[in-house]
């Protein structure tokens, strides 16, 4: 298939993938952190998550991509030698994508989740606390679970536009399905057929996604009333 | 020494040249990128499937797929095809500034059309009833009284879309165009300090972003006045 480069690219699918769903643990633990922090009673932990979102939120994916990459490698063999570590320190693509995207992610995630939250009842929480619970058990066992039905449908903007962005780490030199179909491209001097075929596997990976997320969005949803107005 | 701010301070021209490329695509952009949206988000309330069908699928397909896969097909793709390559529109097509802004347009008319589309759907019913009542024709409903509500209404969502185009336009550095991205590309290989000259473009960003976020403040309290909080 594609003049023998399908199976390459169907490795750089695989890659895509992973990246994808680690970038995305990572920024489903940032940005719950990161909506707590800004639902916080404590004046500075609000400050620093809000900070956190707007500032990561006003700059384009790829300009802190190469920031973190090329200029966060930079910084840390500067930092480095300060600290009496002299060889120079080399930040794996794969790596620095996930980090990169989970921080970048992690901040339009705690604004779904912030929504998500605020949206429940607050005699919810009350409730738990009037049976006891520490905050943290409120926290996972009342607040948690309810804020997944409410986060749905921001989580799955975020998930798509995550998986779209996982391209750009192509650019930073990692060899996921993007840049395979493009040096196979490069290669045969066919580039329109490899990068359509890349096009093509995107849109079917955010297809599934779509229709999983629809389906867990019903089933989250199975419980509560819909109203039609 | 930890921060270098001579080098900034130095190449600053070149980030400020840089700006004016990135306002440049992105007005480029969101006019003609508006232009499209209209017309396809017009058919993507049509209750026929001929006419919503196409709408559909292209805007599908511009949302499903990374703008930067979109951009490598038009810039490095087309040059496969020997008839583009021997059509009058080669000069353009080869051309890197053309086809960024081709492949930005194309993008937010998707994505614009949609919130069109979603606004349009929105309408209170009572001002359709109302334009019916007083005898329009469907093409008057549609100028005069759709179409503007549904604009106006529109307002916050198009912002959200608007920034996210001028982060989008960083993609242009990836086509060889010195934008603030381009810049800060520039800076880092010429001075190898790459943390200084990337911070500085998402500073410039940052920057953008707030003006914008502001302008469309403004620009929703002019034309989103009527759906505003009274005040006390």
């Amino acid at each position: 298939m594609l003049n023998g480069y399908g199976a390459t690219i169907l490795d750089g699918v695989w890659l895509t993938l992973q990246l994808s769903l680690l970038s995305m643990a990572v920024a489903i633990a940032l940005g719950l952190f990161g909506a707590s922090c800004r639902l916080s009673p404590v004046k500075w932990l609000a400050l620093l998550g809000e900070a956190y979102a707007t500032v990561i939120r006003g700059i384009p994916d790829l300009v802190l991509i190469l920031l973190i990459f090329y200029g966060g490698q930079d910084m840390v063999n500067r930092i480095a030698p300060l600290l009496g570590y002299e060889d120079y320190i080399d930040i794996n693509p794969f790596v620095a994508g996930v980090g990169t995207l989970g921080f970048i992610y992690g901040a339009y995630l705690s604004e779904t989740f912030r929504g998500a939250f605020m949206s429940i009842p607050k005699g919810q929480g009350e409730a738990g606390m009037a049976y006891g619970m520490s905050p943290l058990r409120v926290f996972w066992r009342i607040l948690v679970p309810q804020m997944i039905r409410l986060a749905i449908p921001g989580f799955t903007n975020n998930w798509l536009v995550l998986i779209k962005a996982t391209a750009l780490i192509s650019l930073v030199g990692l060899q996921d399905m993007m840049a395979r179909a493009k040096s196979a491209g490069d290669a045969t001097h066919e580039p329109f057929t490899y990068i359509l075929a890349a096009a093509a596997i995107y849109l079917a990976i955010t297809s599934v996604s779509l229709l999983v997320l629809r389906y867990l969005e019903r089933r989250y949803s199975a419980g509560v009333k819909a109203m039609e107005i | 020494m930890i921060f270098d701010y001579n080098v900034v301070l130095d190449s600053l021209p070149l980030y400020f040249a840089g700006v004016l490329v990135t306002l440049k695509l992105l007005v480029i952009a969101l006019v003609f990128g508006l232009a499209l949206a209209v017309p396809l988000g017009l058919m993507r309330v049509s209750k026929q499937p001929v006419v919503n069908f196409p709408a559909w699928l292209y805007t599908y397909a511009i949302r499903g797929t990374p703008m930067l896969v979109q951009l490598y097909l038009l810039y490095y793709g087309l040059a496969q095809f020997e008839a583009v390559r021997a059509s009058v529109l080669w000069p353009y097509l080869s051309n890197a500034t053309f086809c960024a802004c081709l492949a930005f347009a194309i993008n937010t008319s998707a994505y614009s059309a949609e919130i069109l589309a979603g606004s349009l759907k929105t309408i209170p019913p009572g001002e359709i009833e109302a334009a019916k009542a007083v005898g329009m024709s469907r093409f008057k409903l549609y100028r005069r009284i759709l179409l503007p509500s549904a604009l106006r209404r529109a307002l916050p969502q198009y912002s959200n879309e608007v920034i996210m185009m001028l982060h989008t336009t960083s993609l242009a550095s990836v086509v060889t165009l010195i934008d603030i991205t381009g810049a800060a590309k520039t800076v880092s290989s010429q001075y190898y300090l790459p943390f200084e000259a990337y911070i500085t473009a998402g500073l410039f960003y940052l920057g953008l972003t707030f003006i914008l976020v502001r302008l469309f403040k403004l620009a929703e309290r002019r034309w989103l006045a009527y759906l505003a909080p009274r005040k006390a």
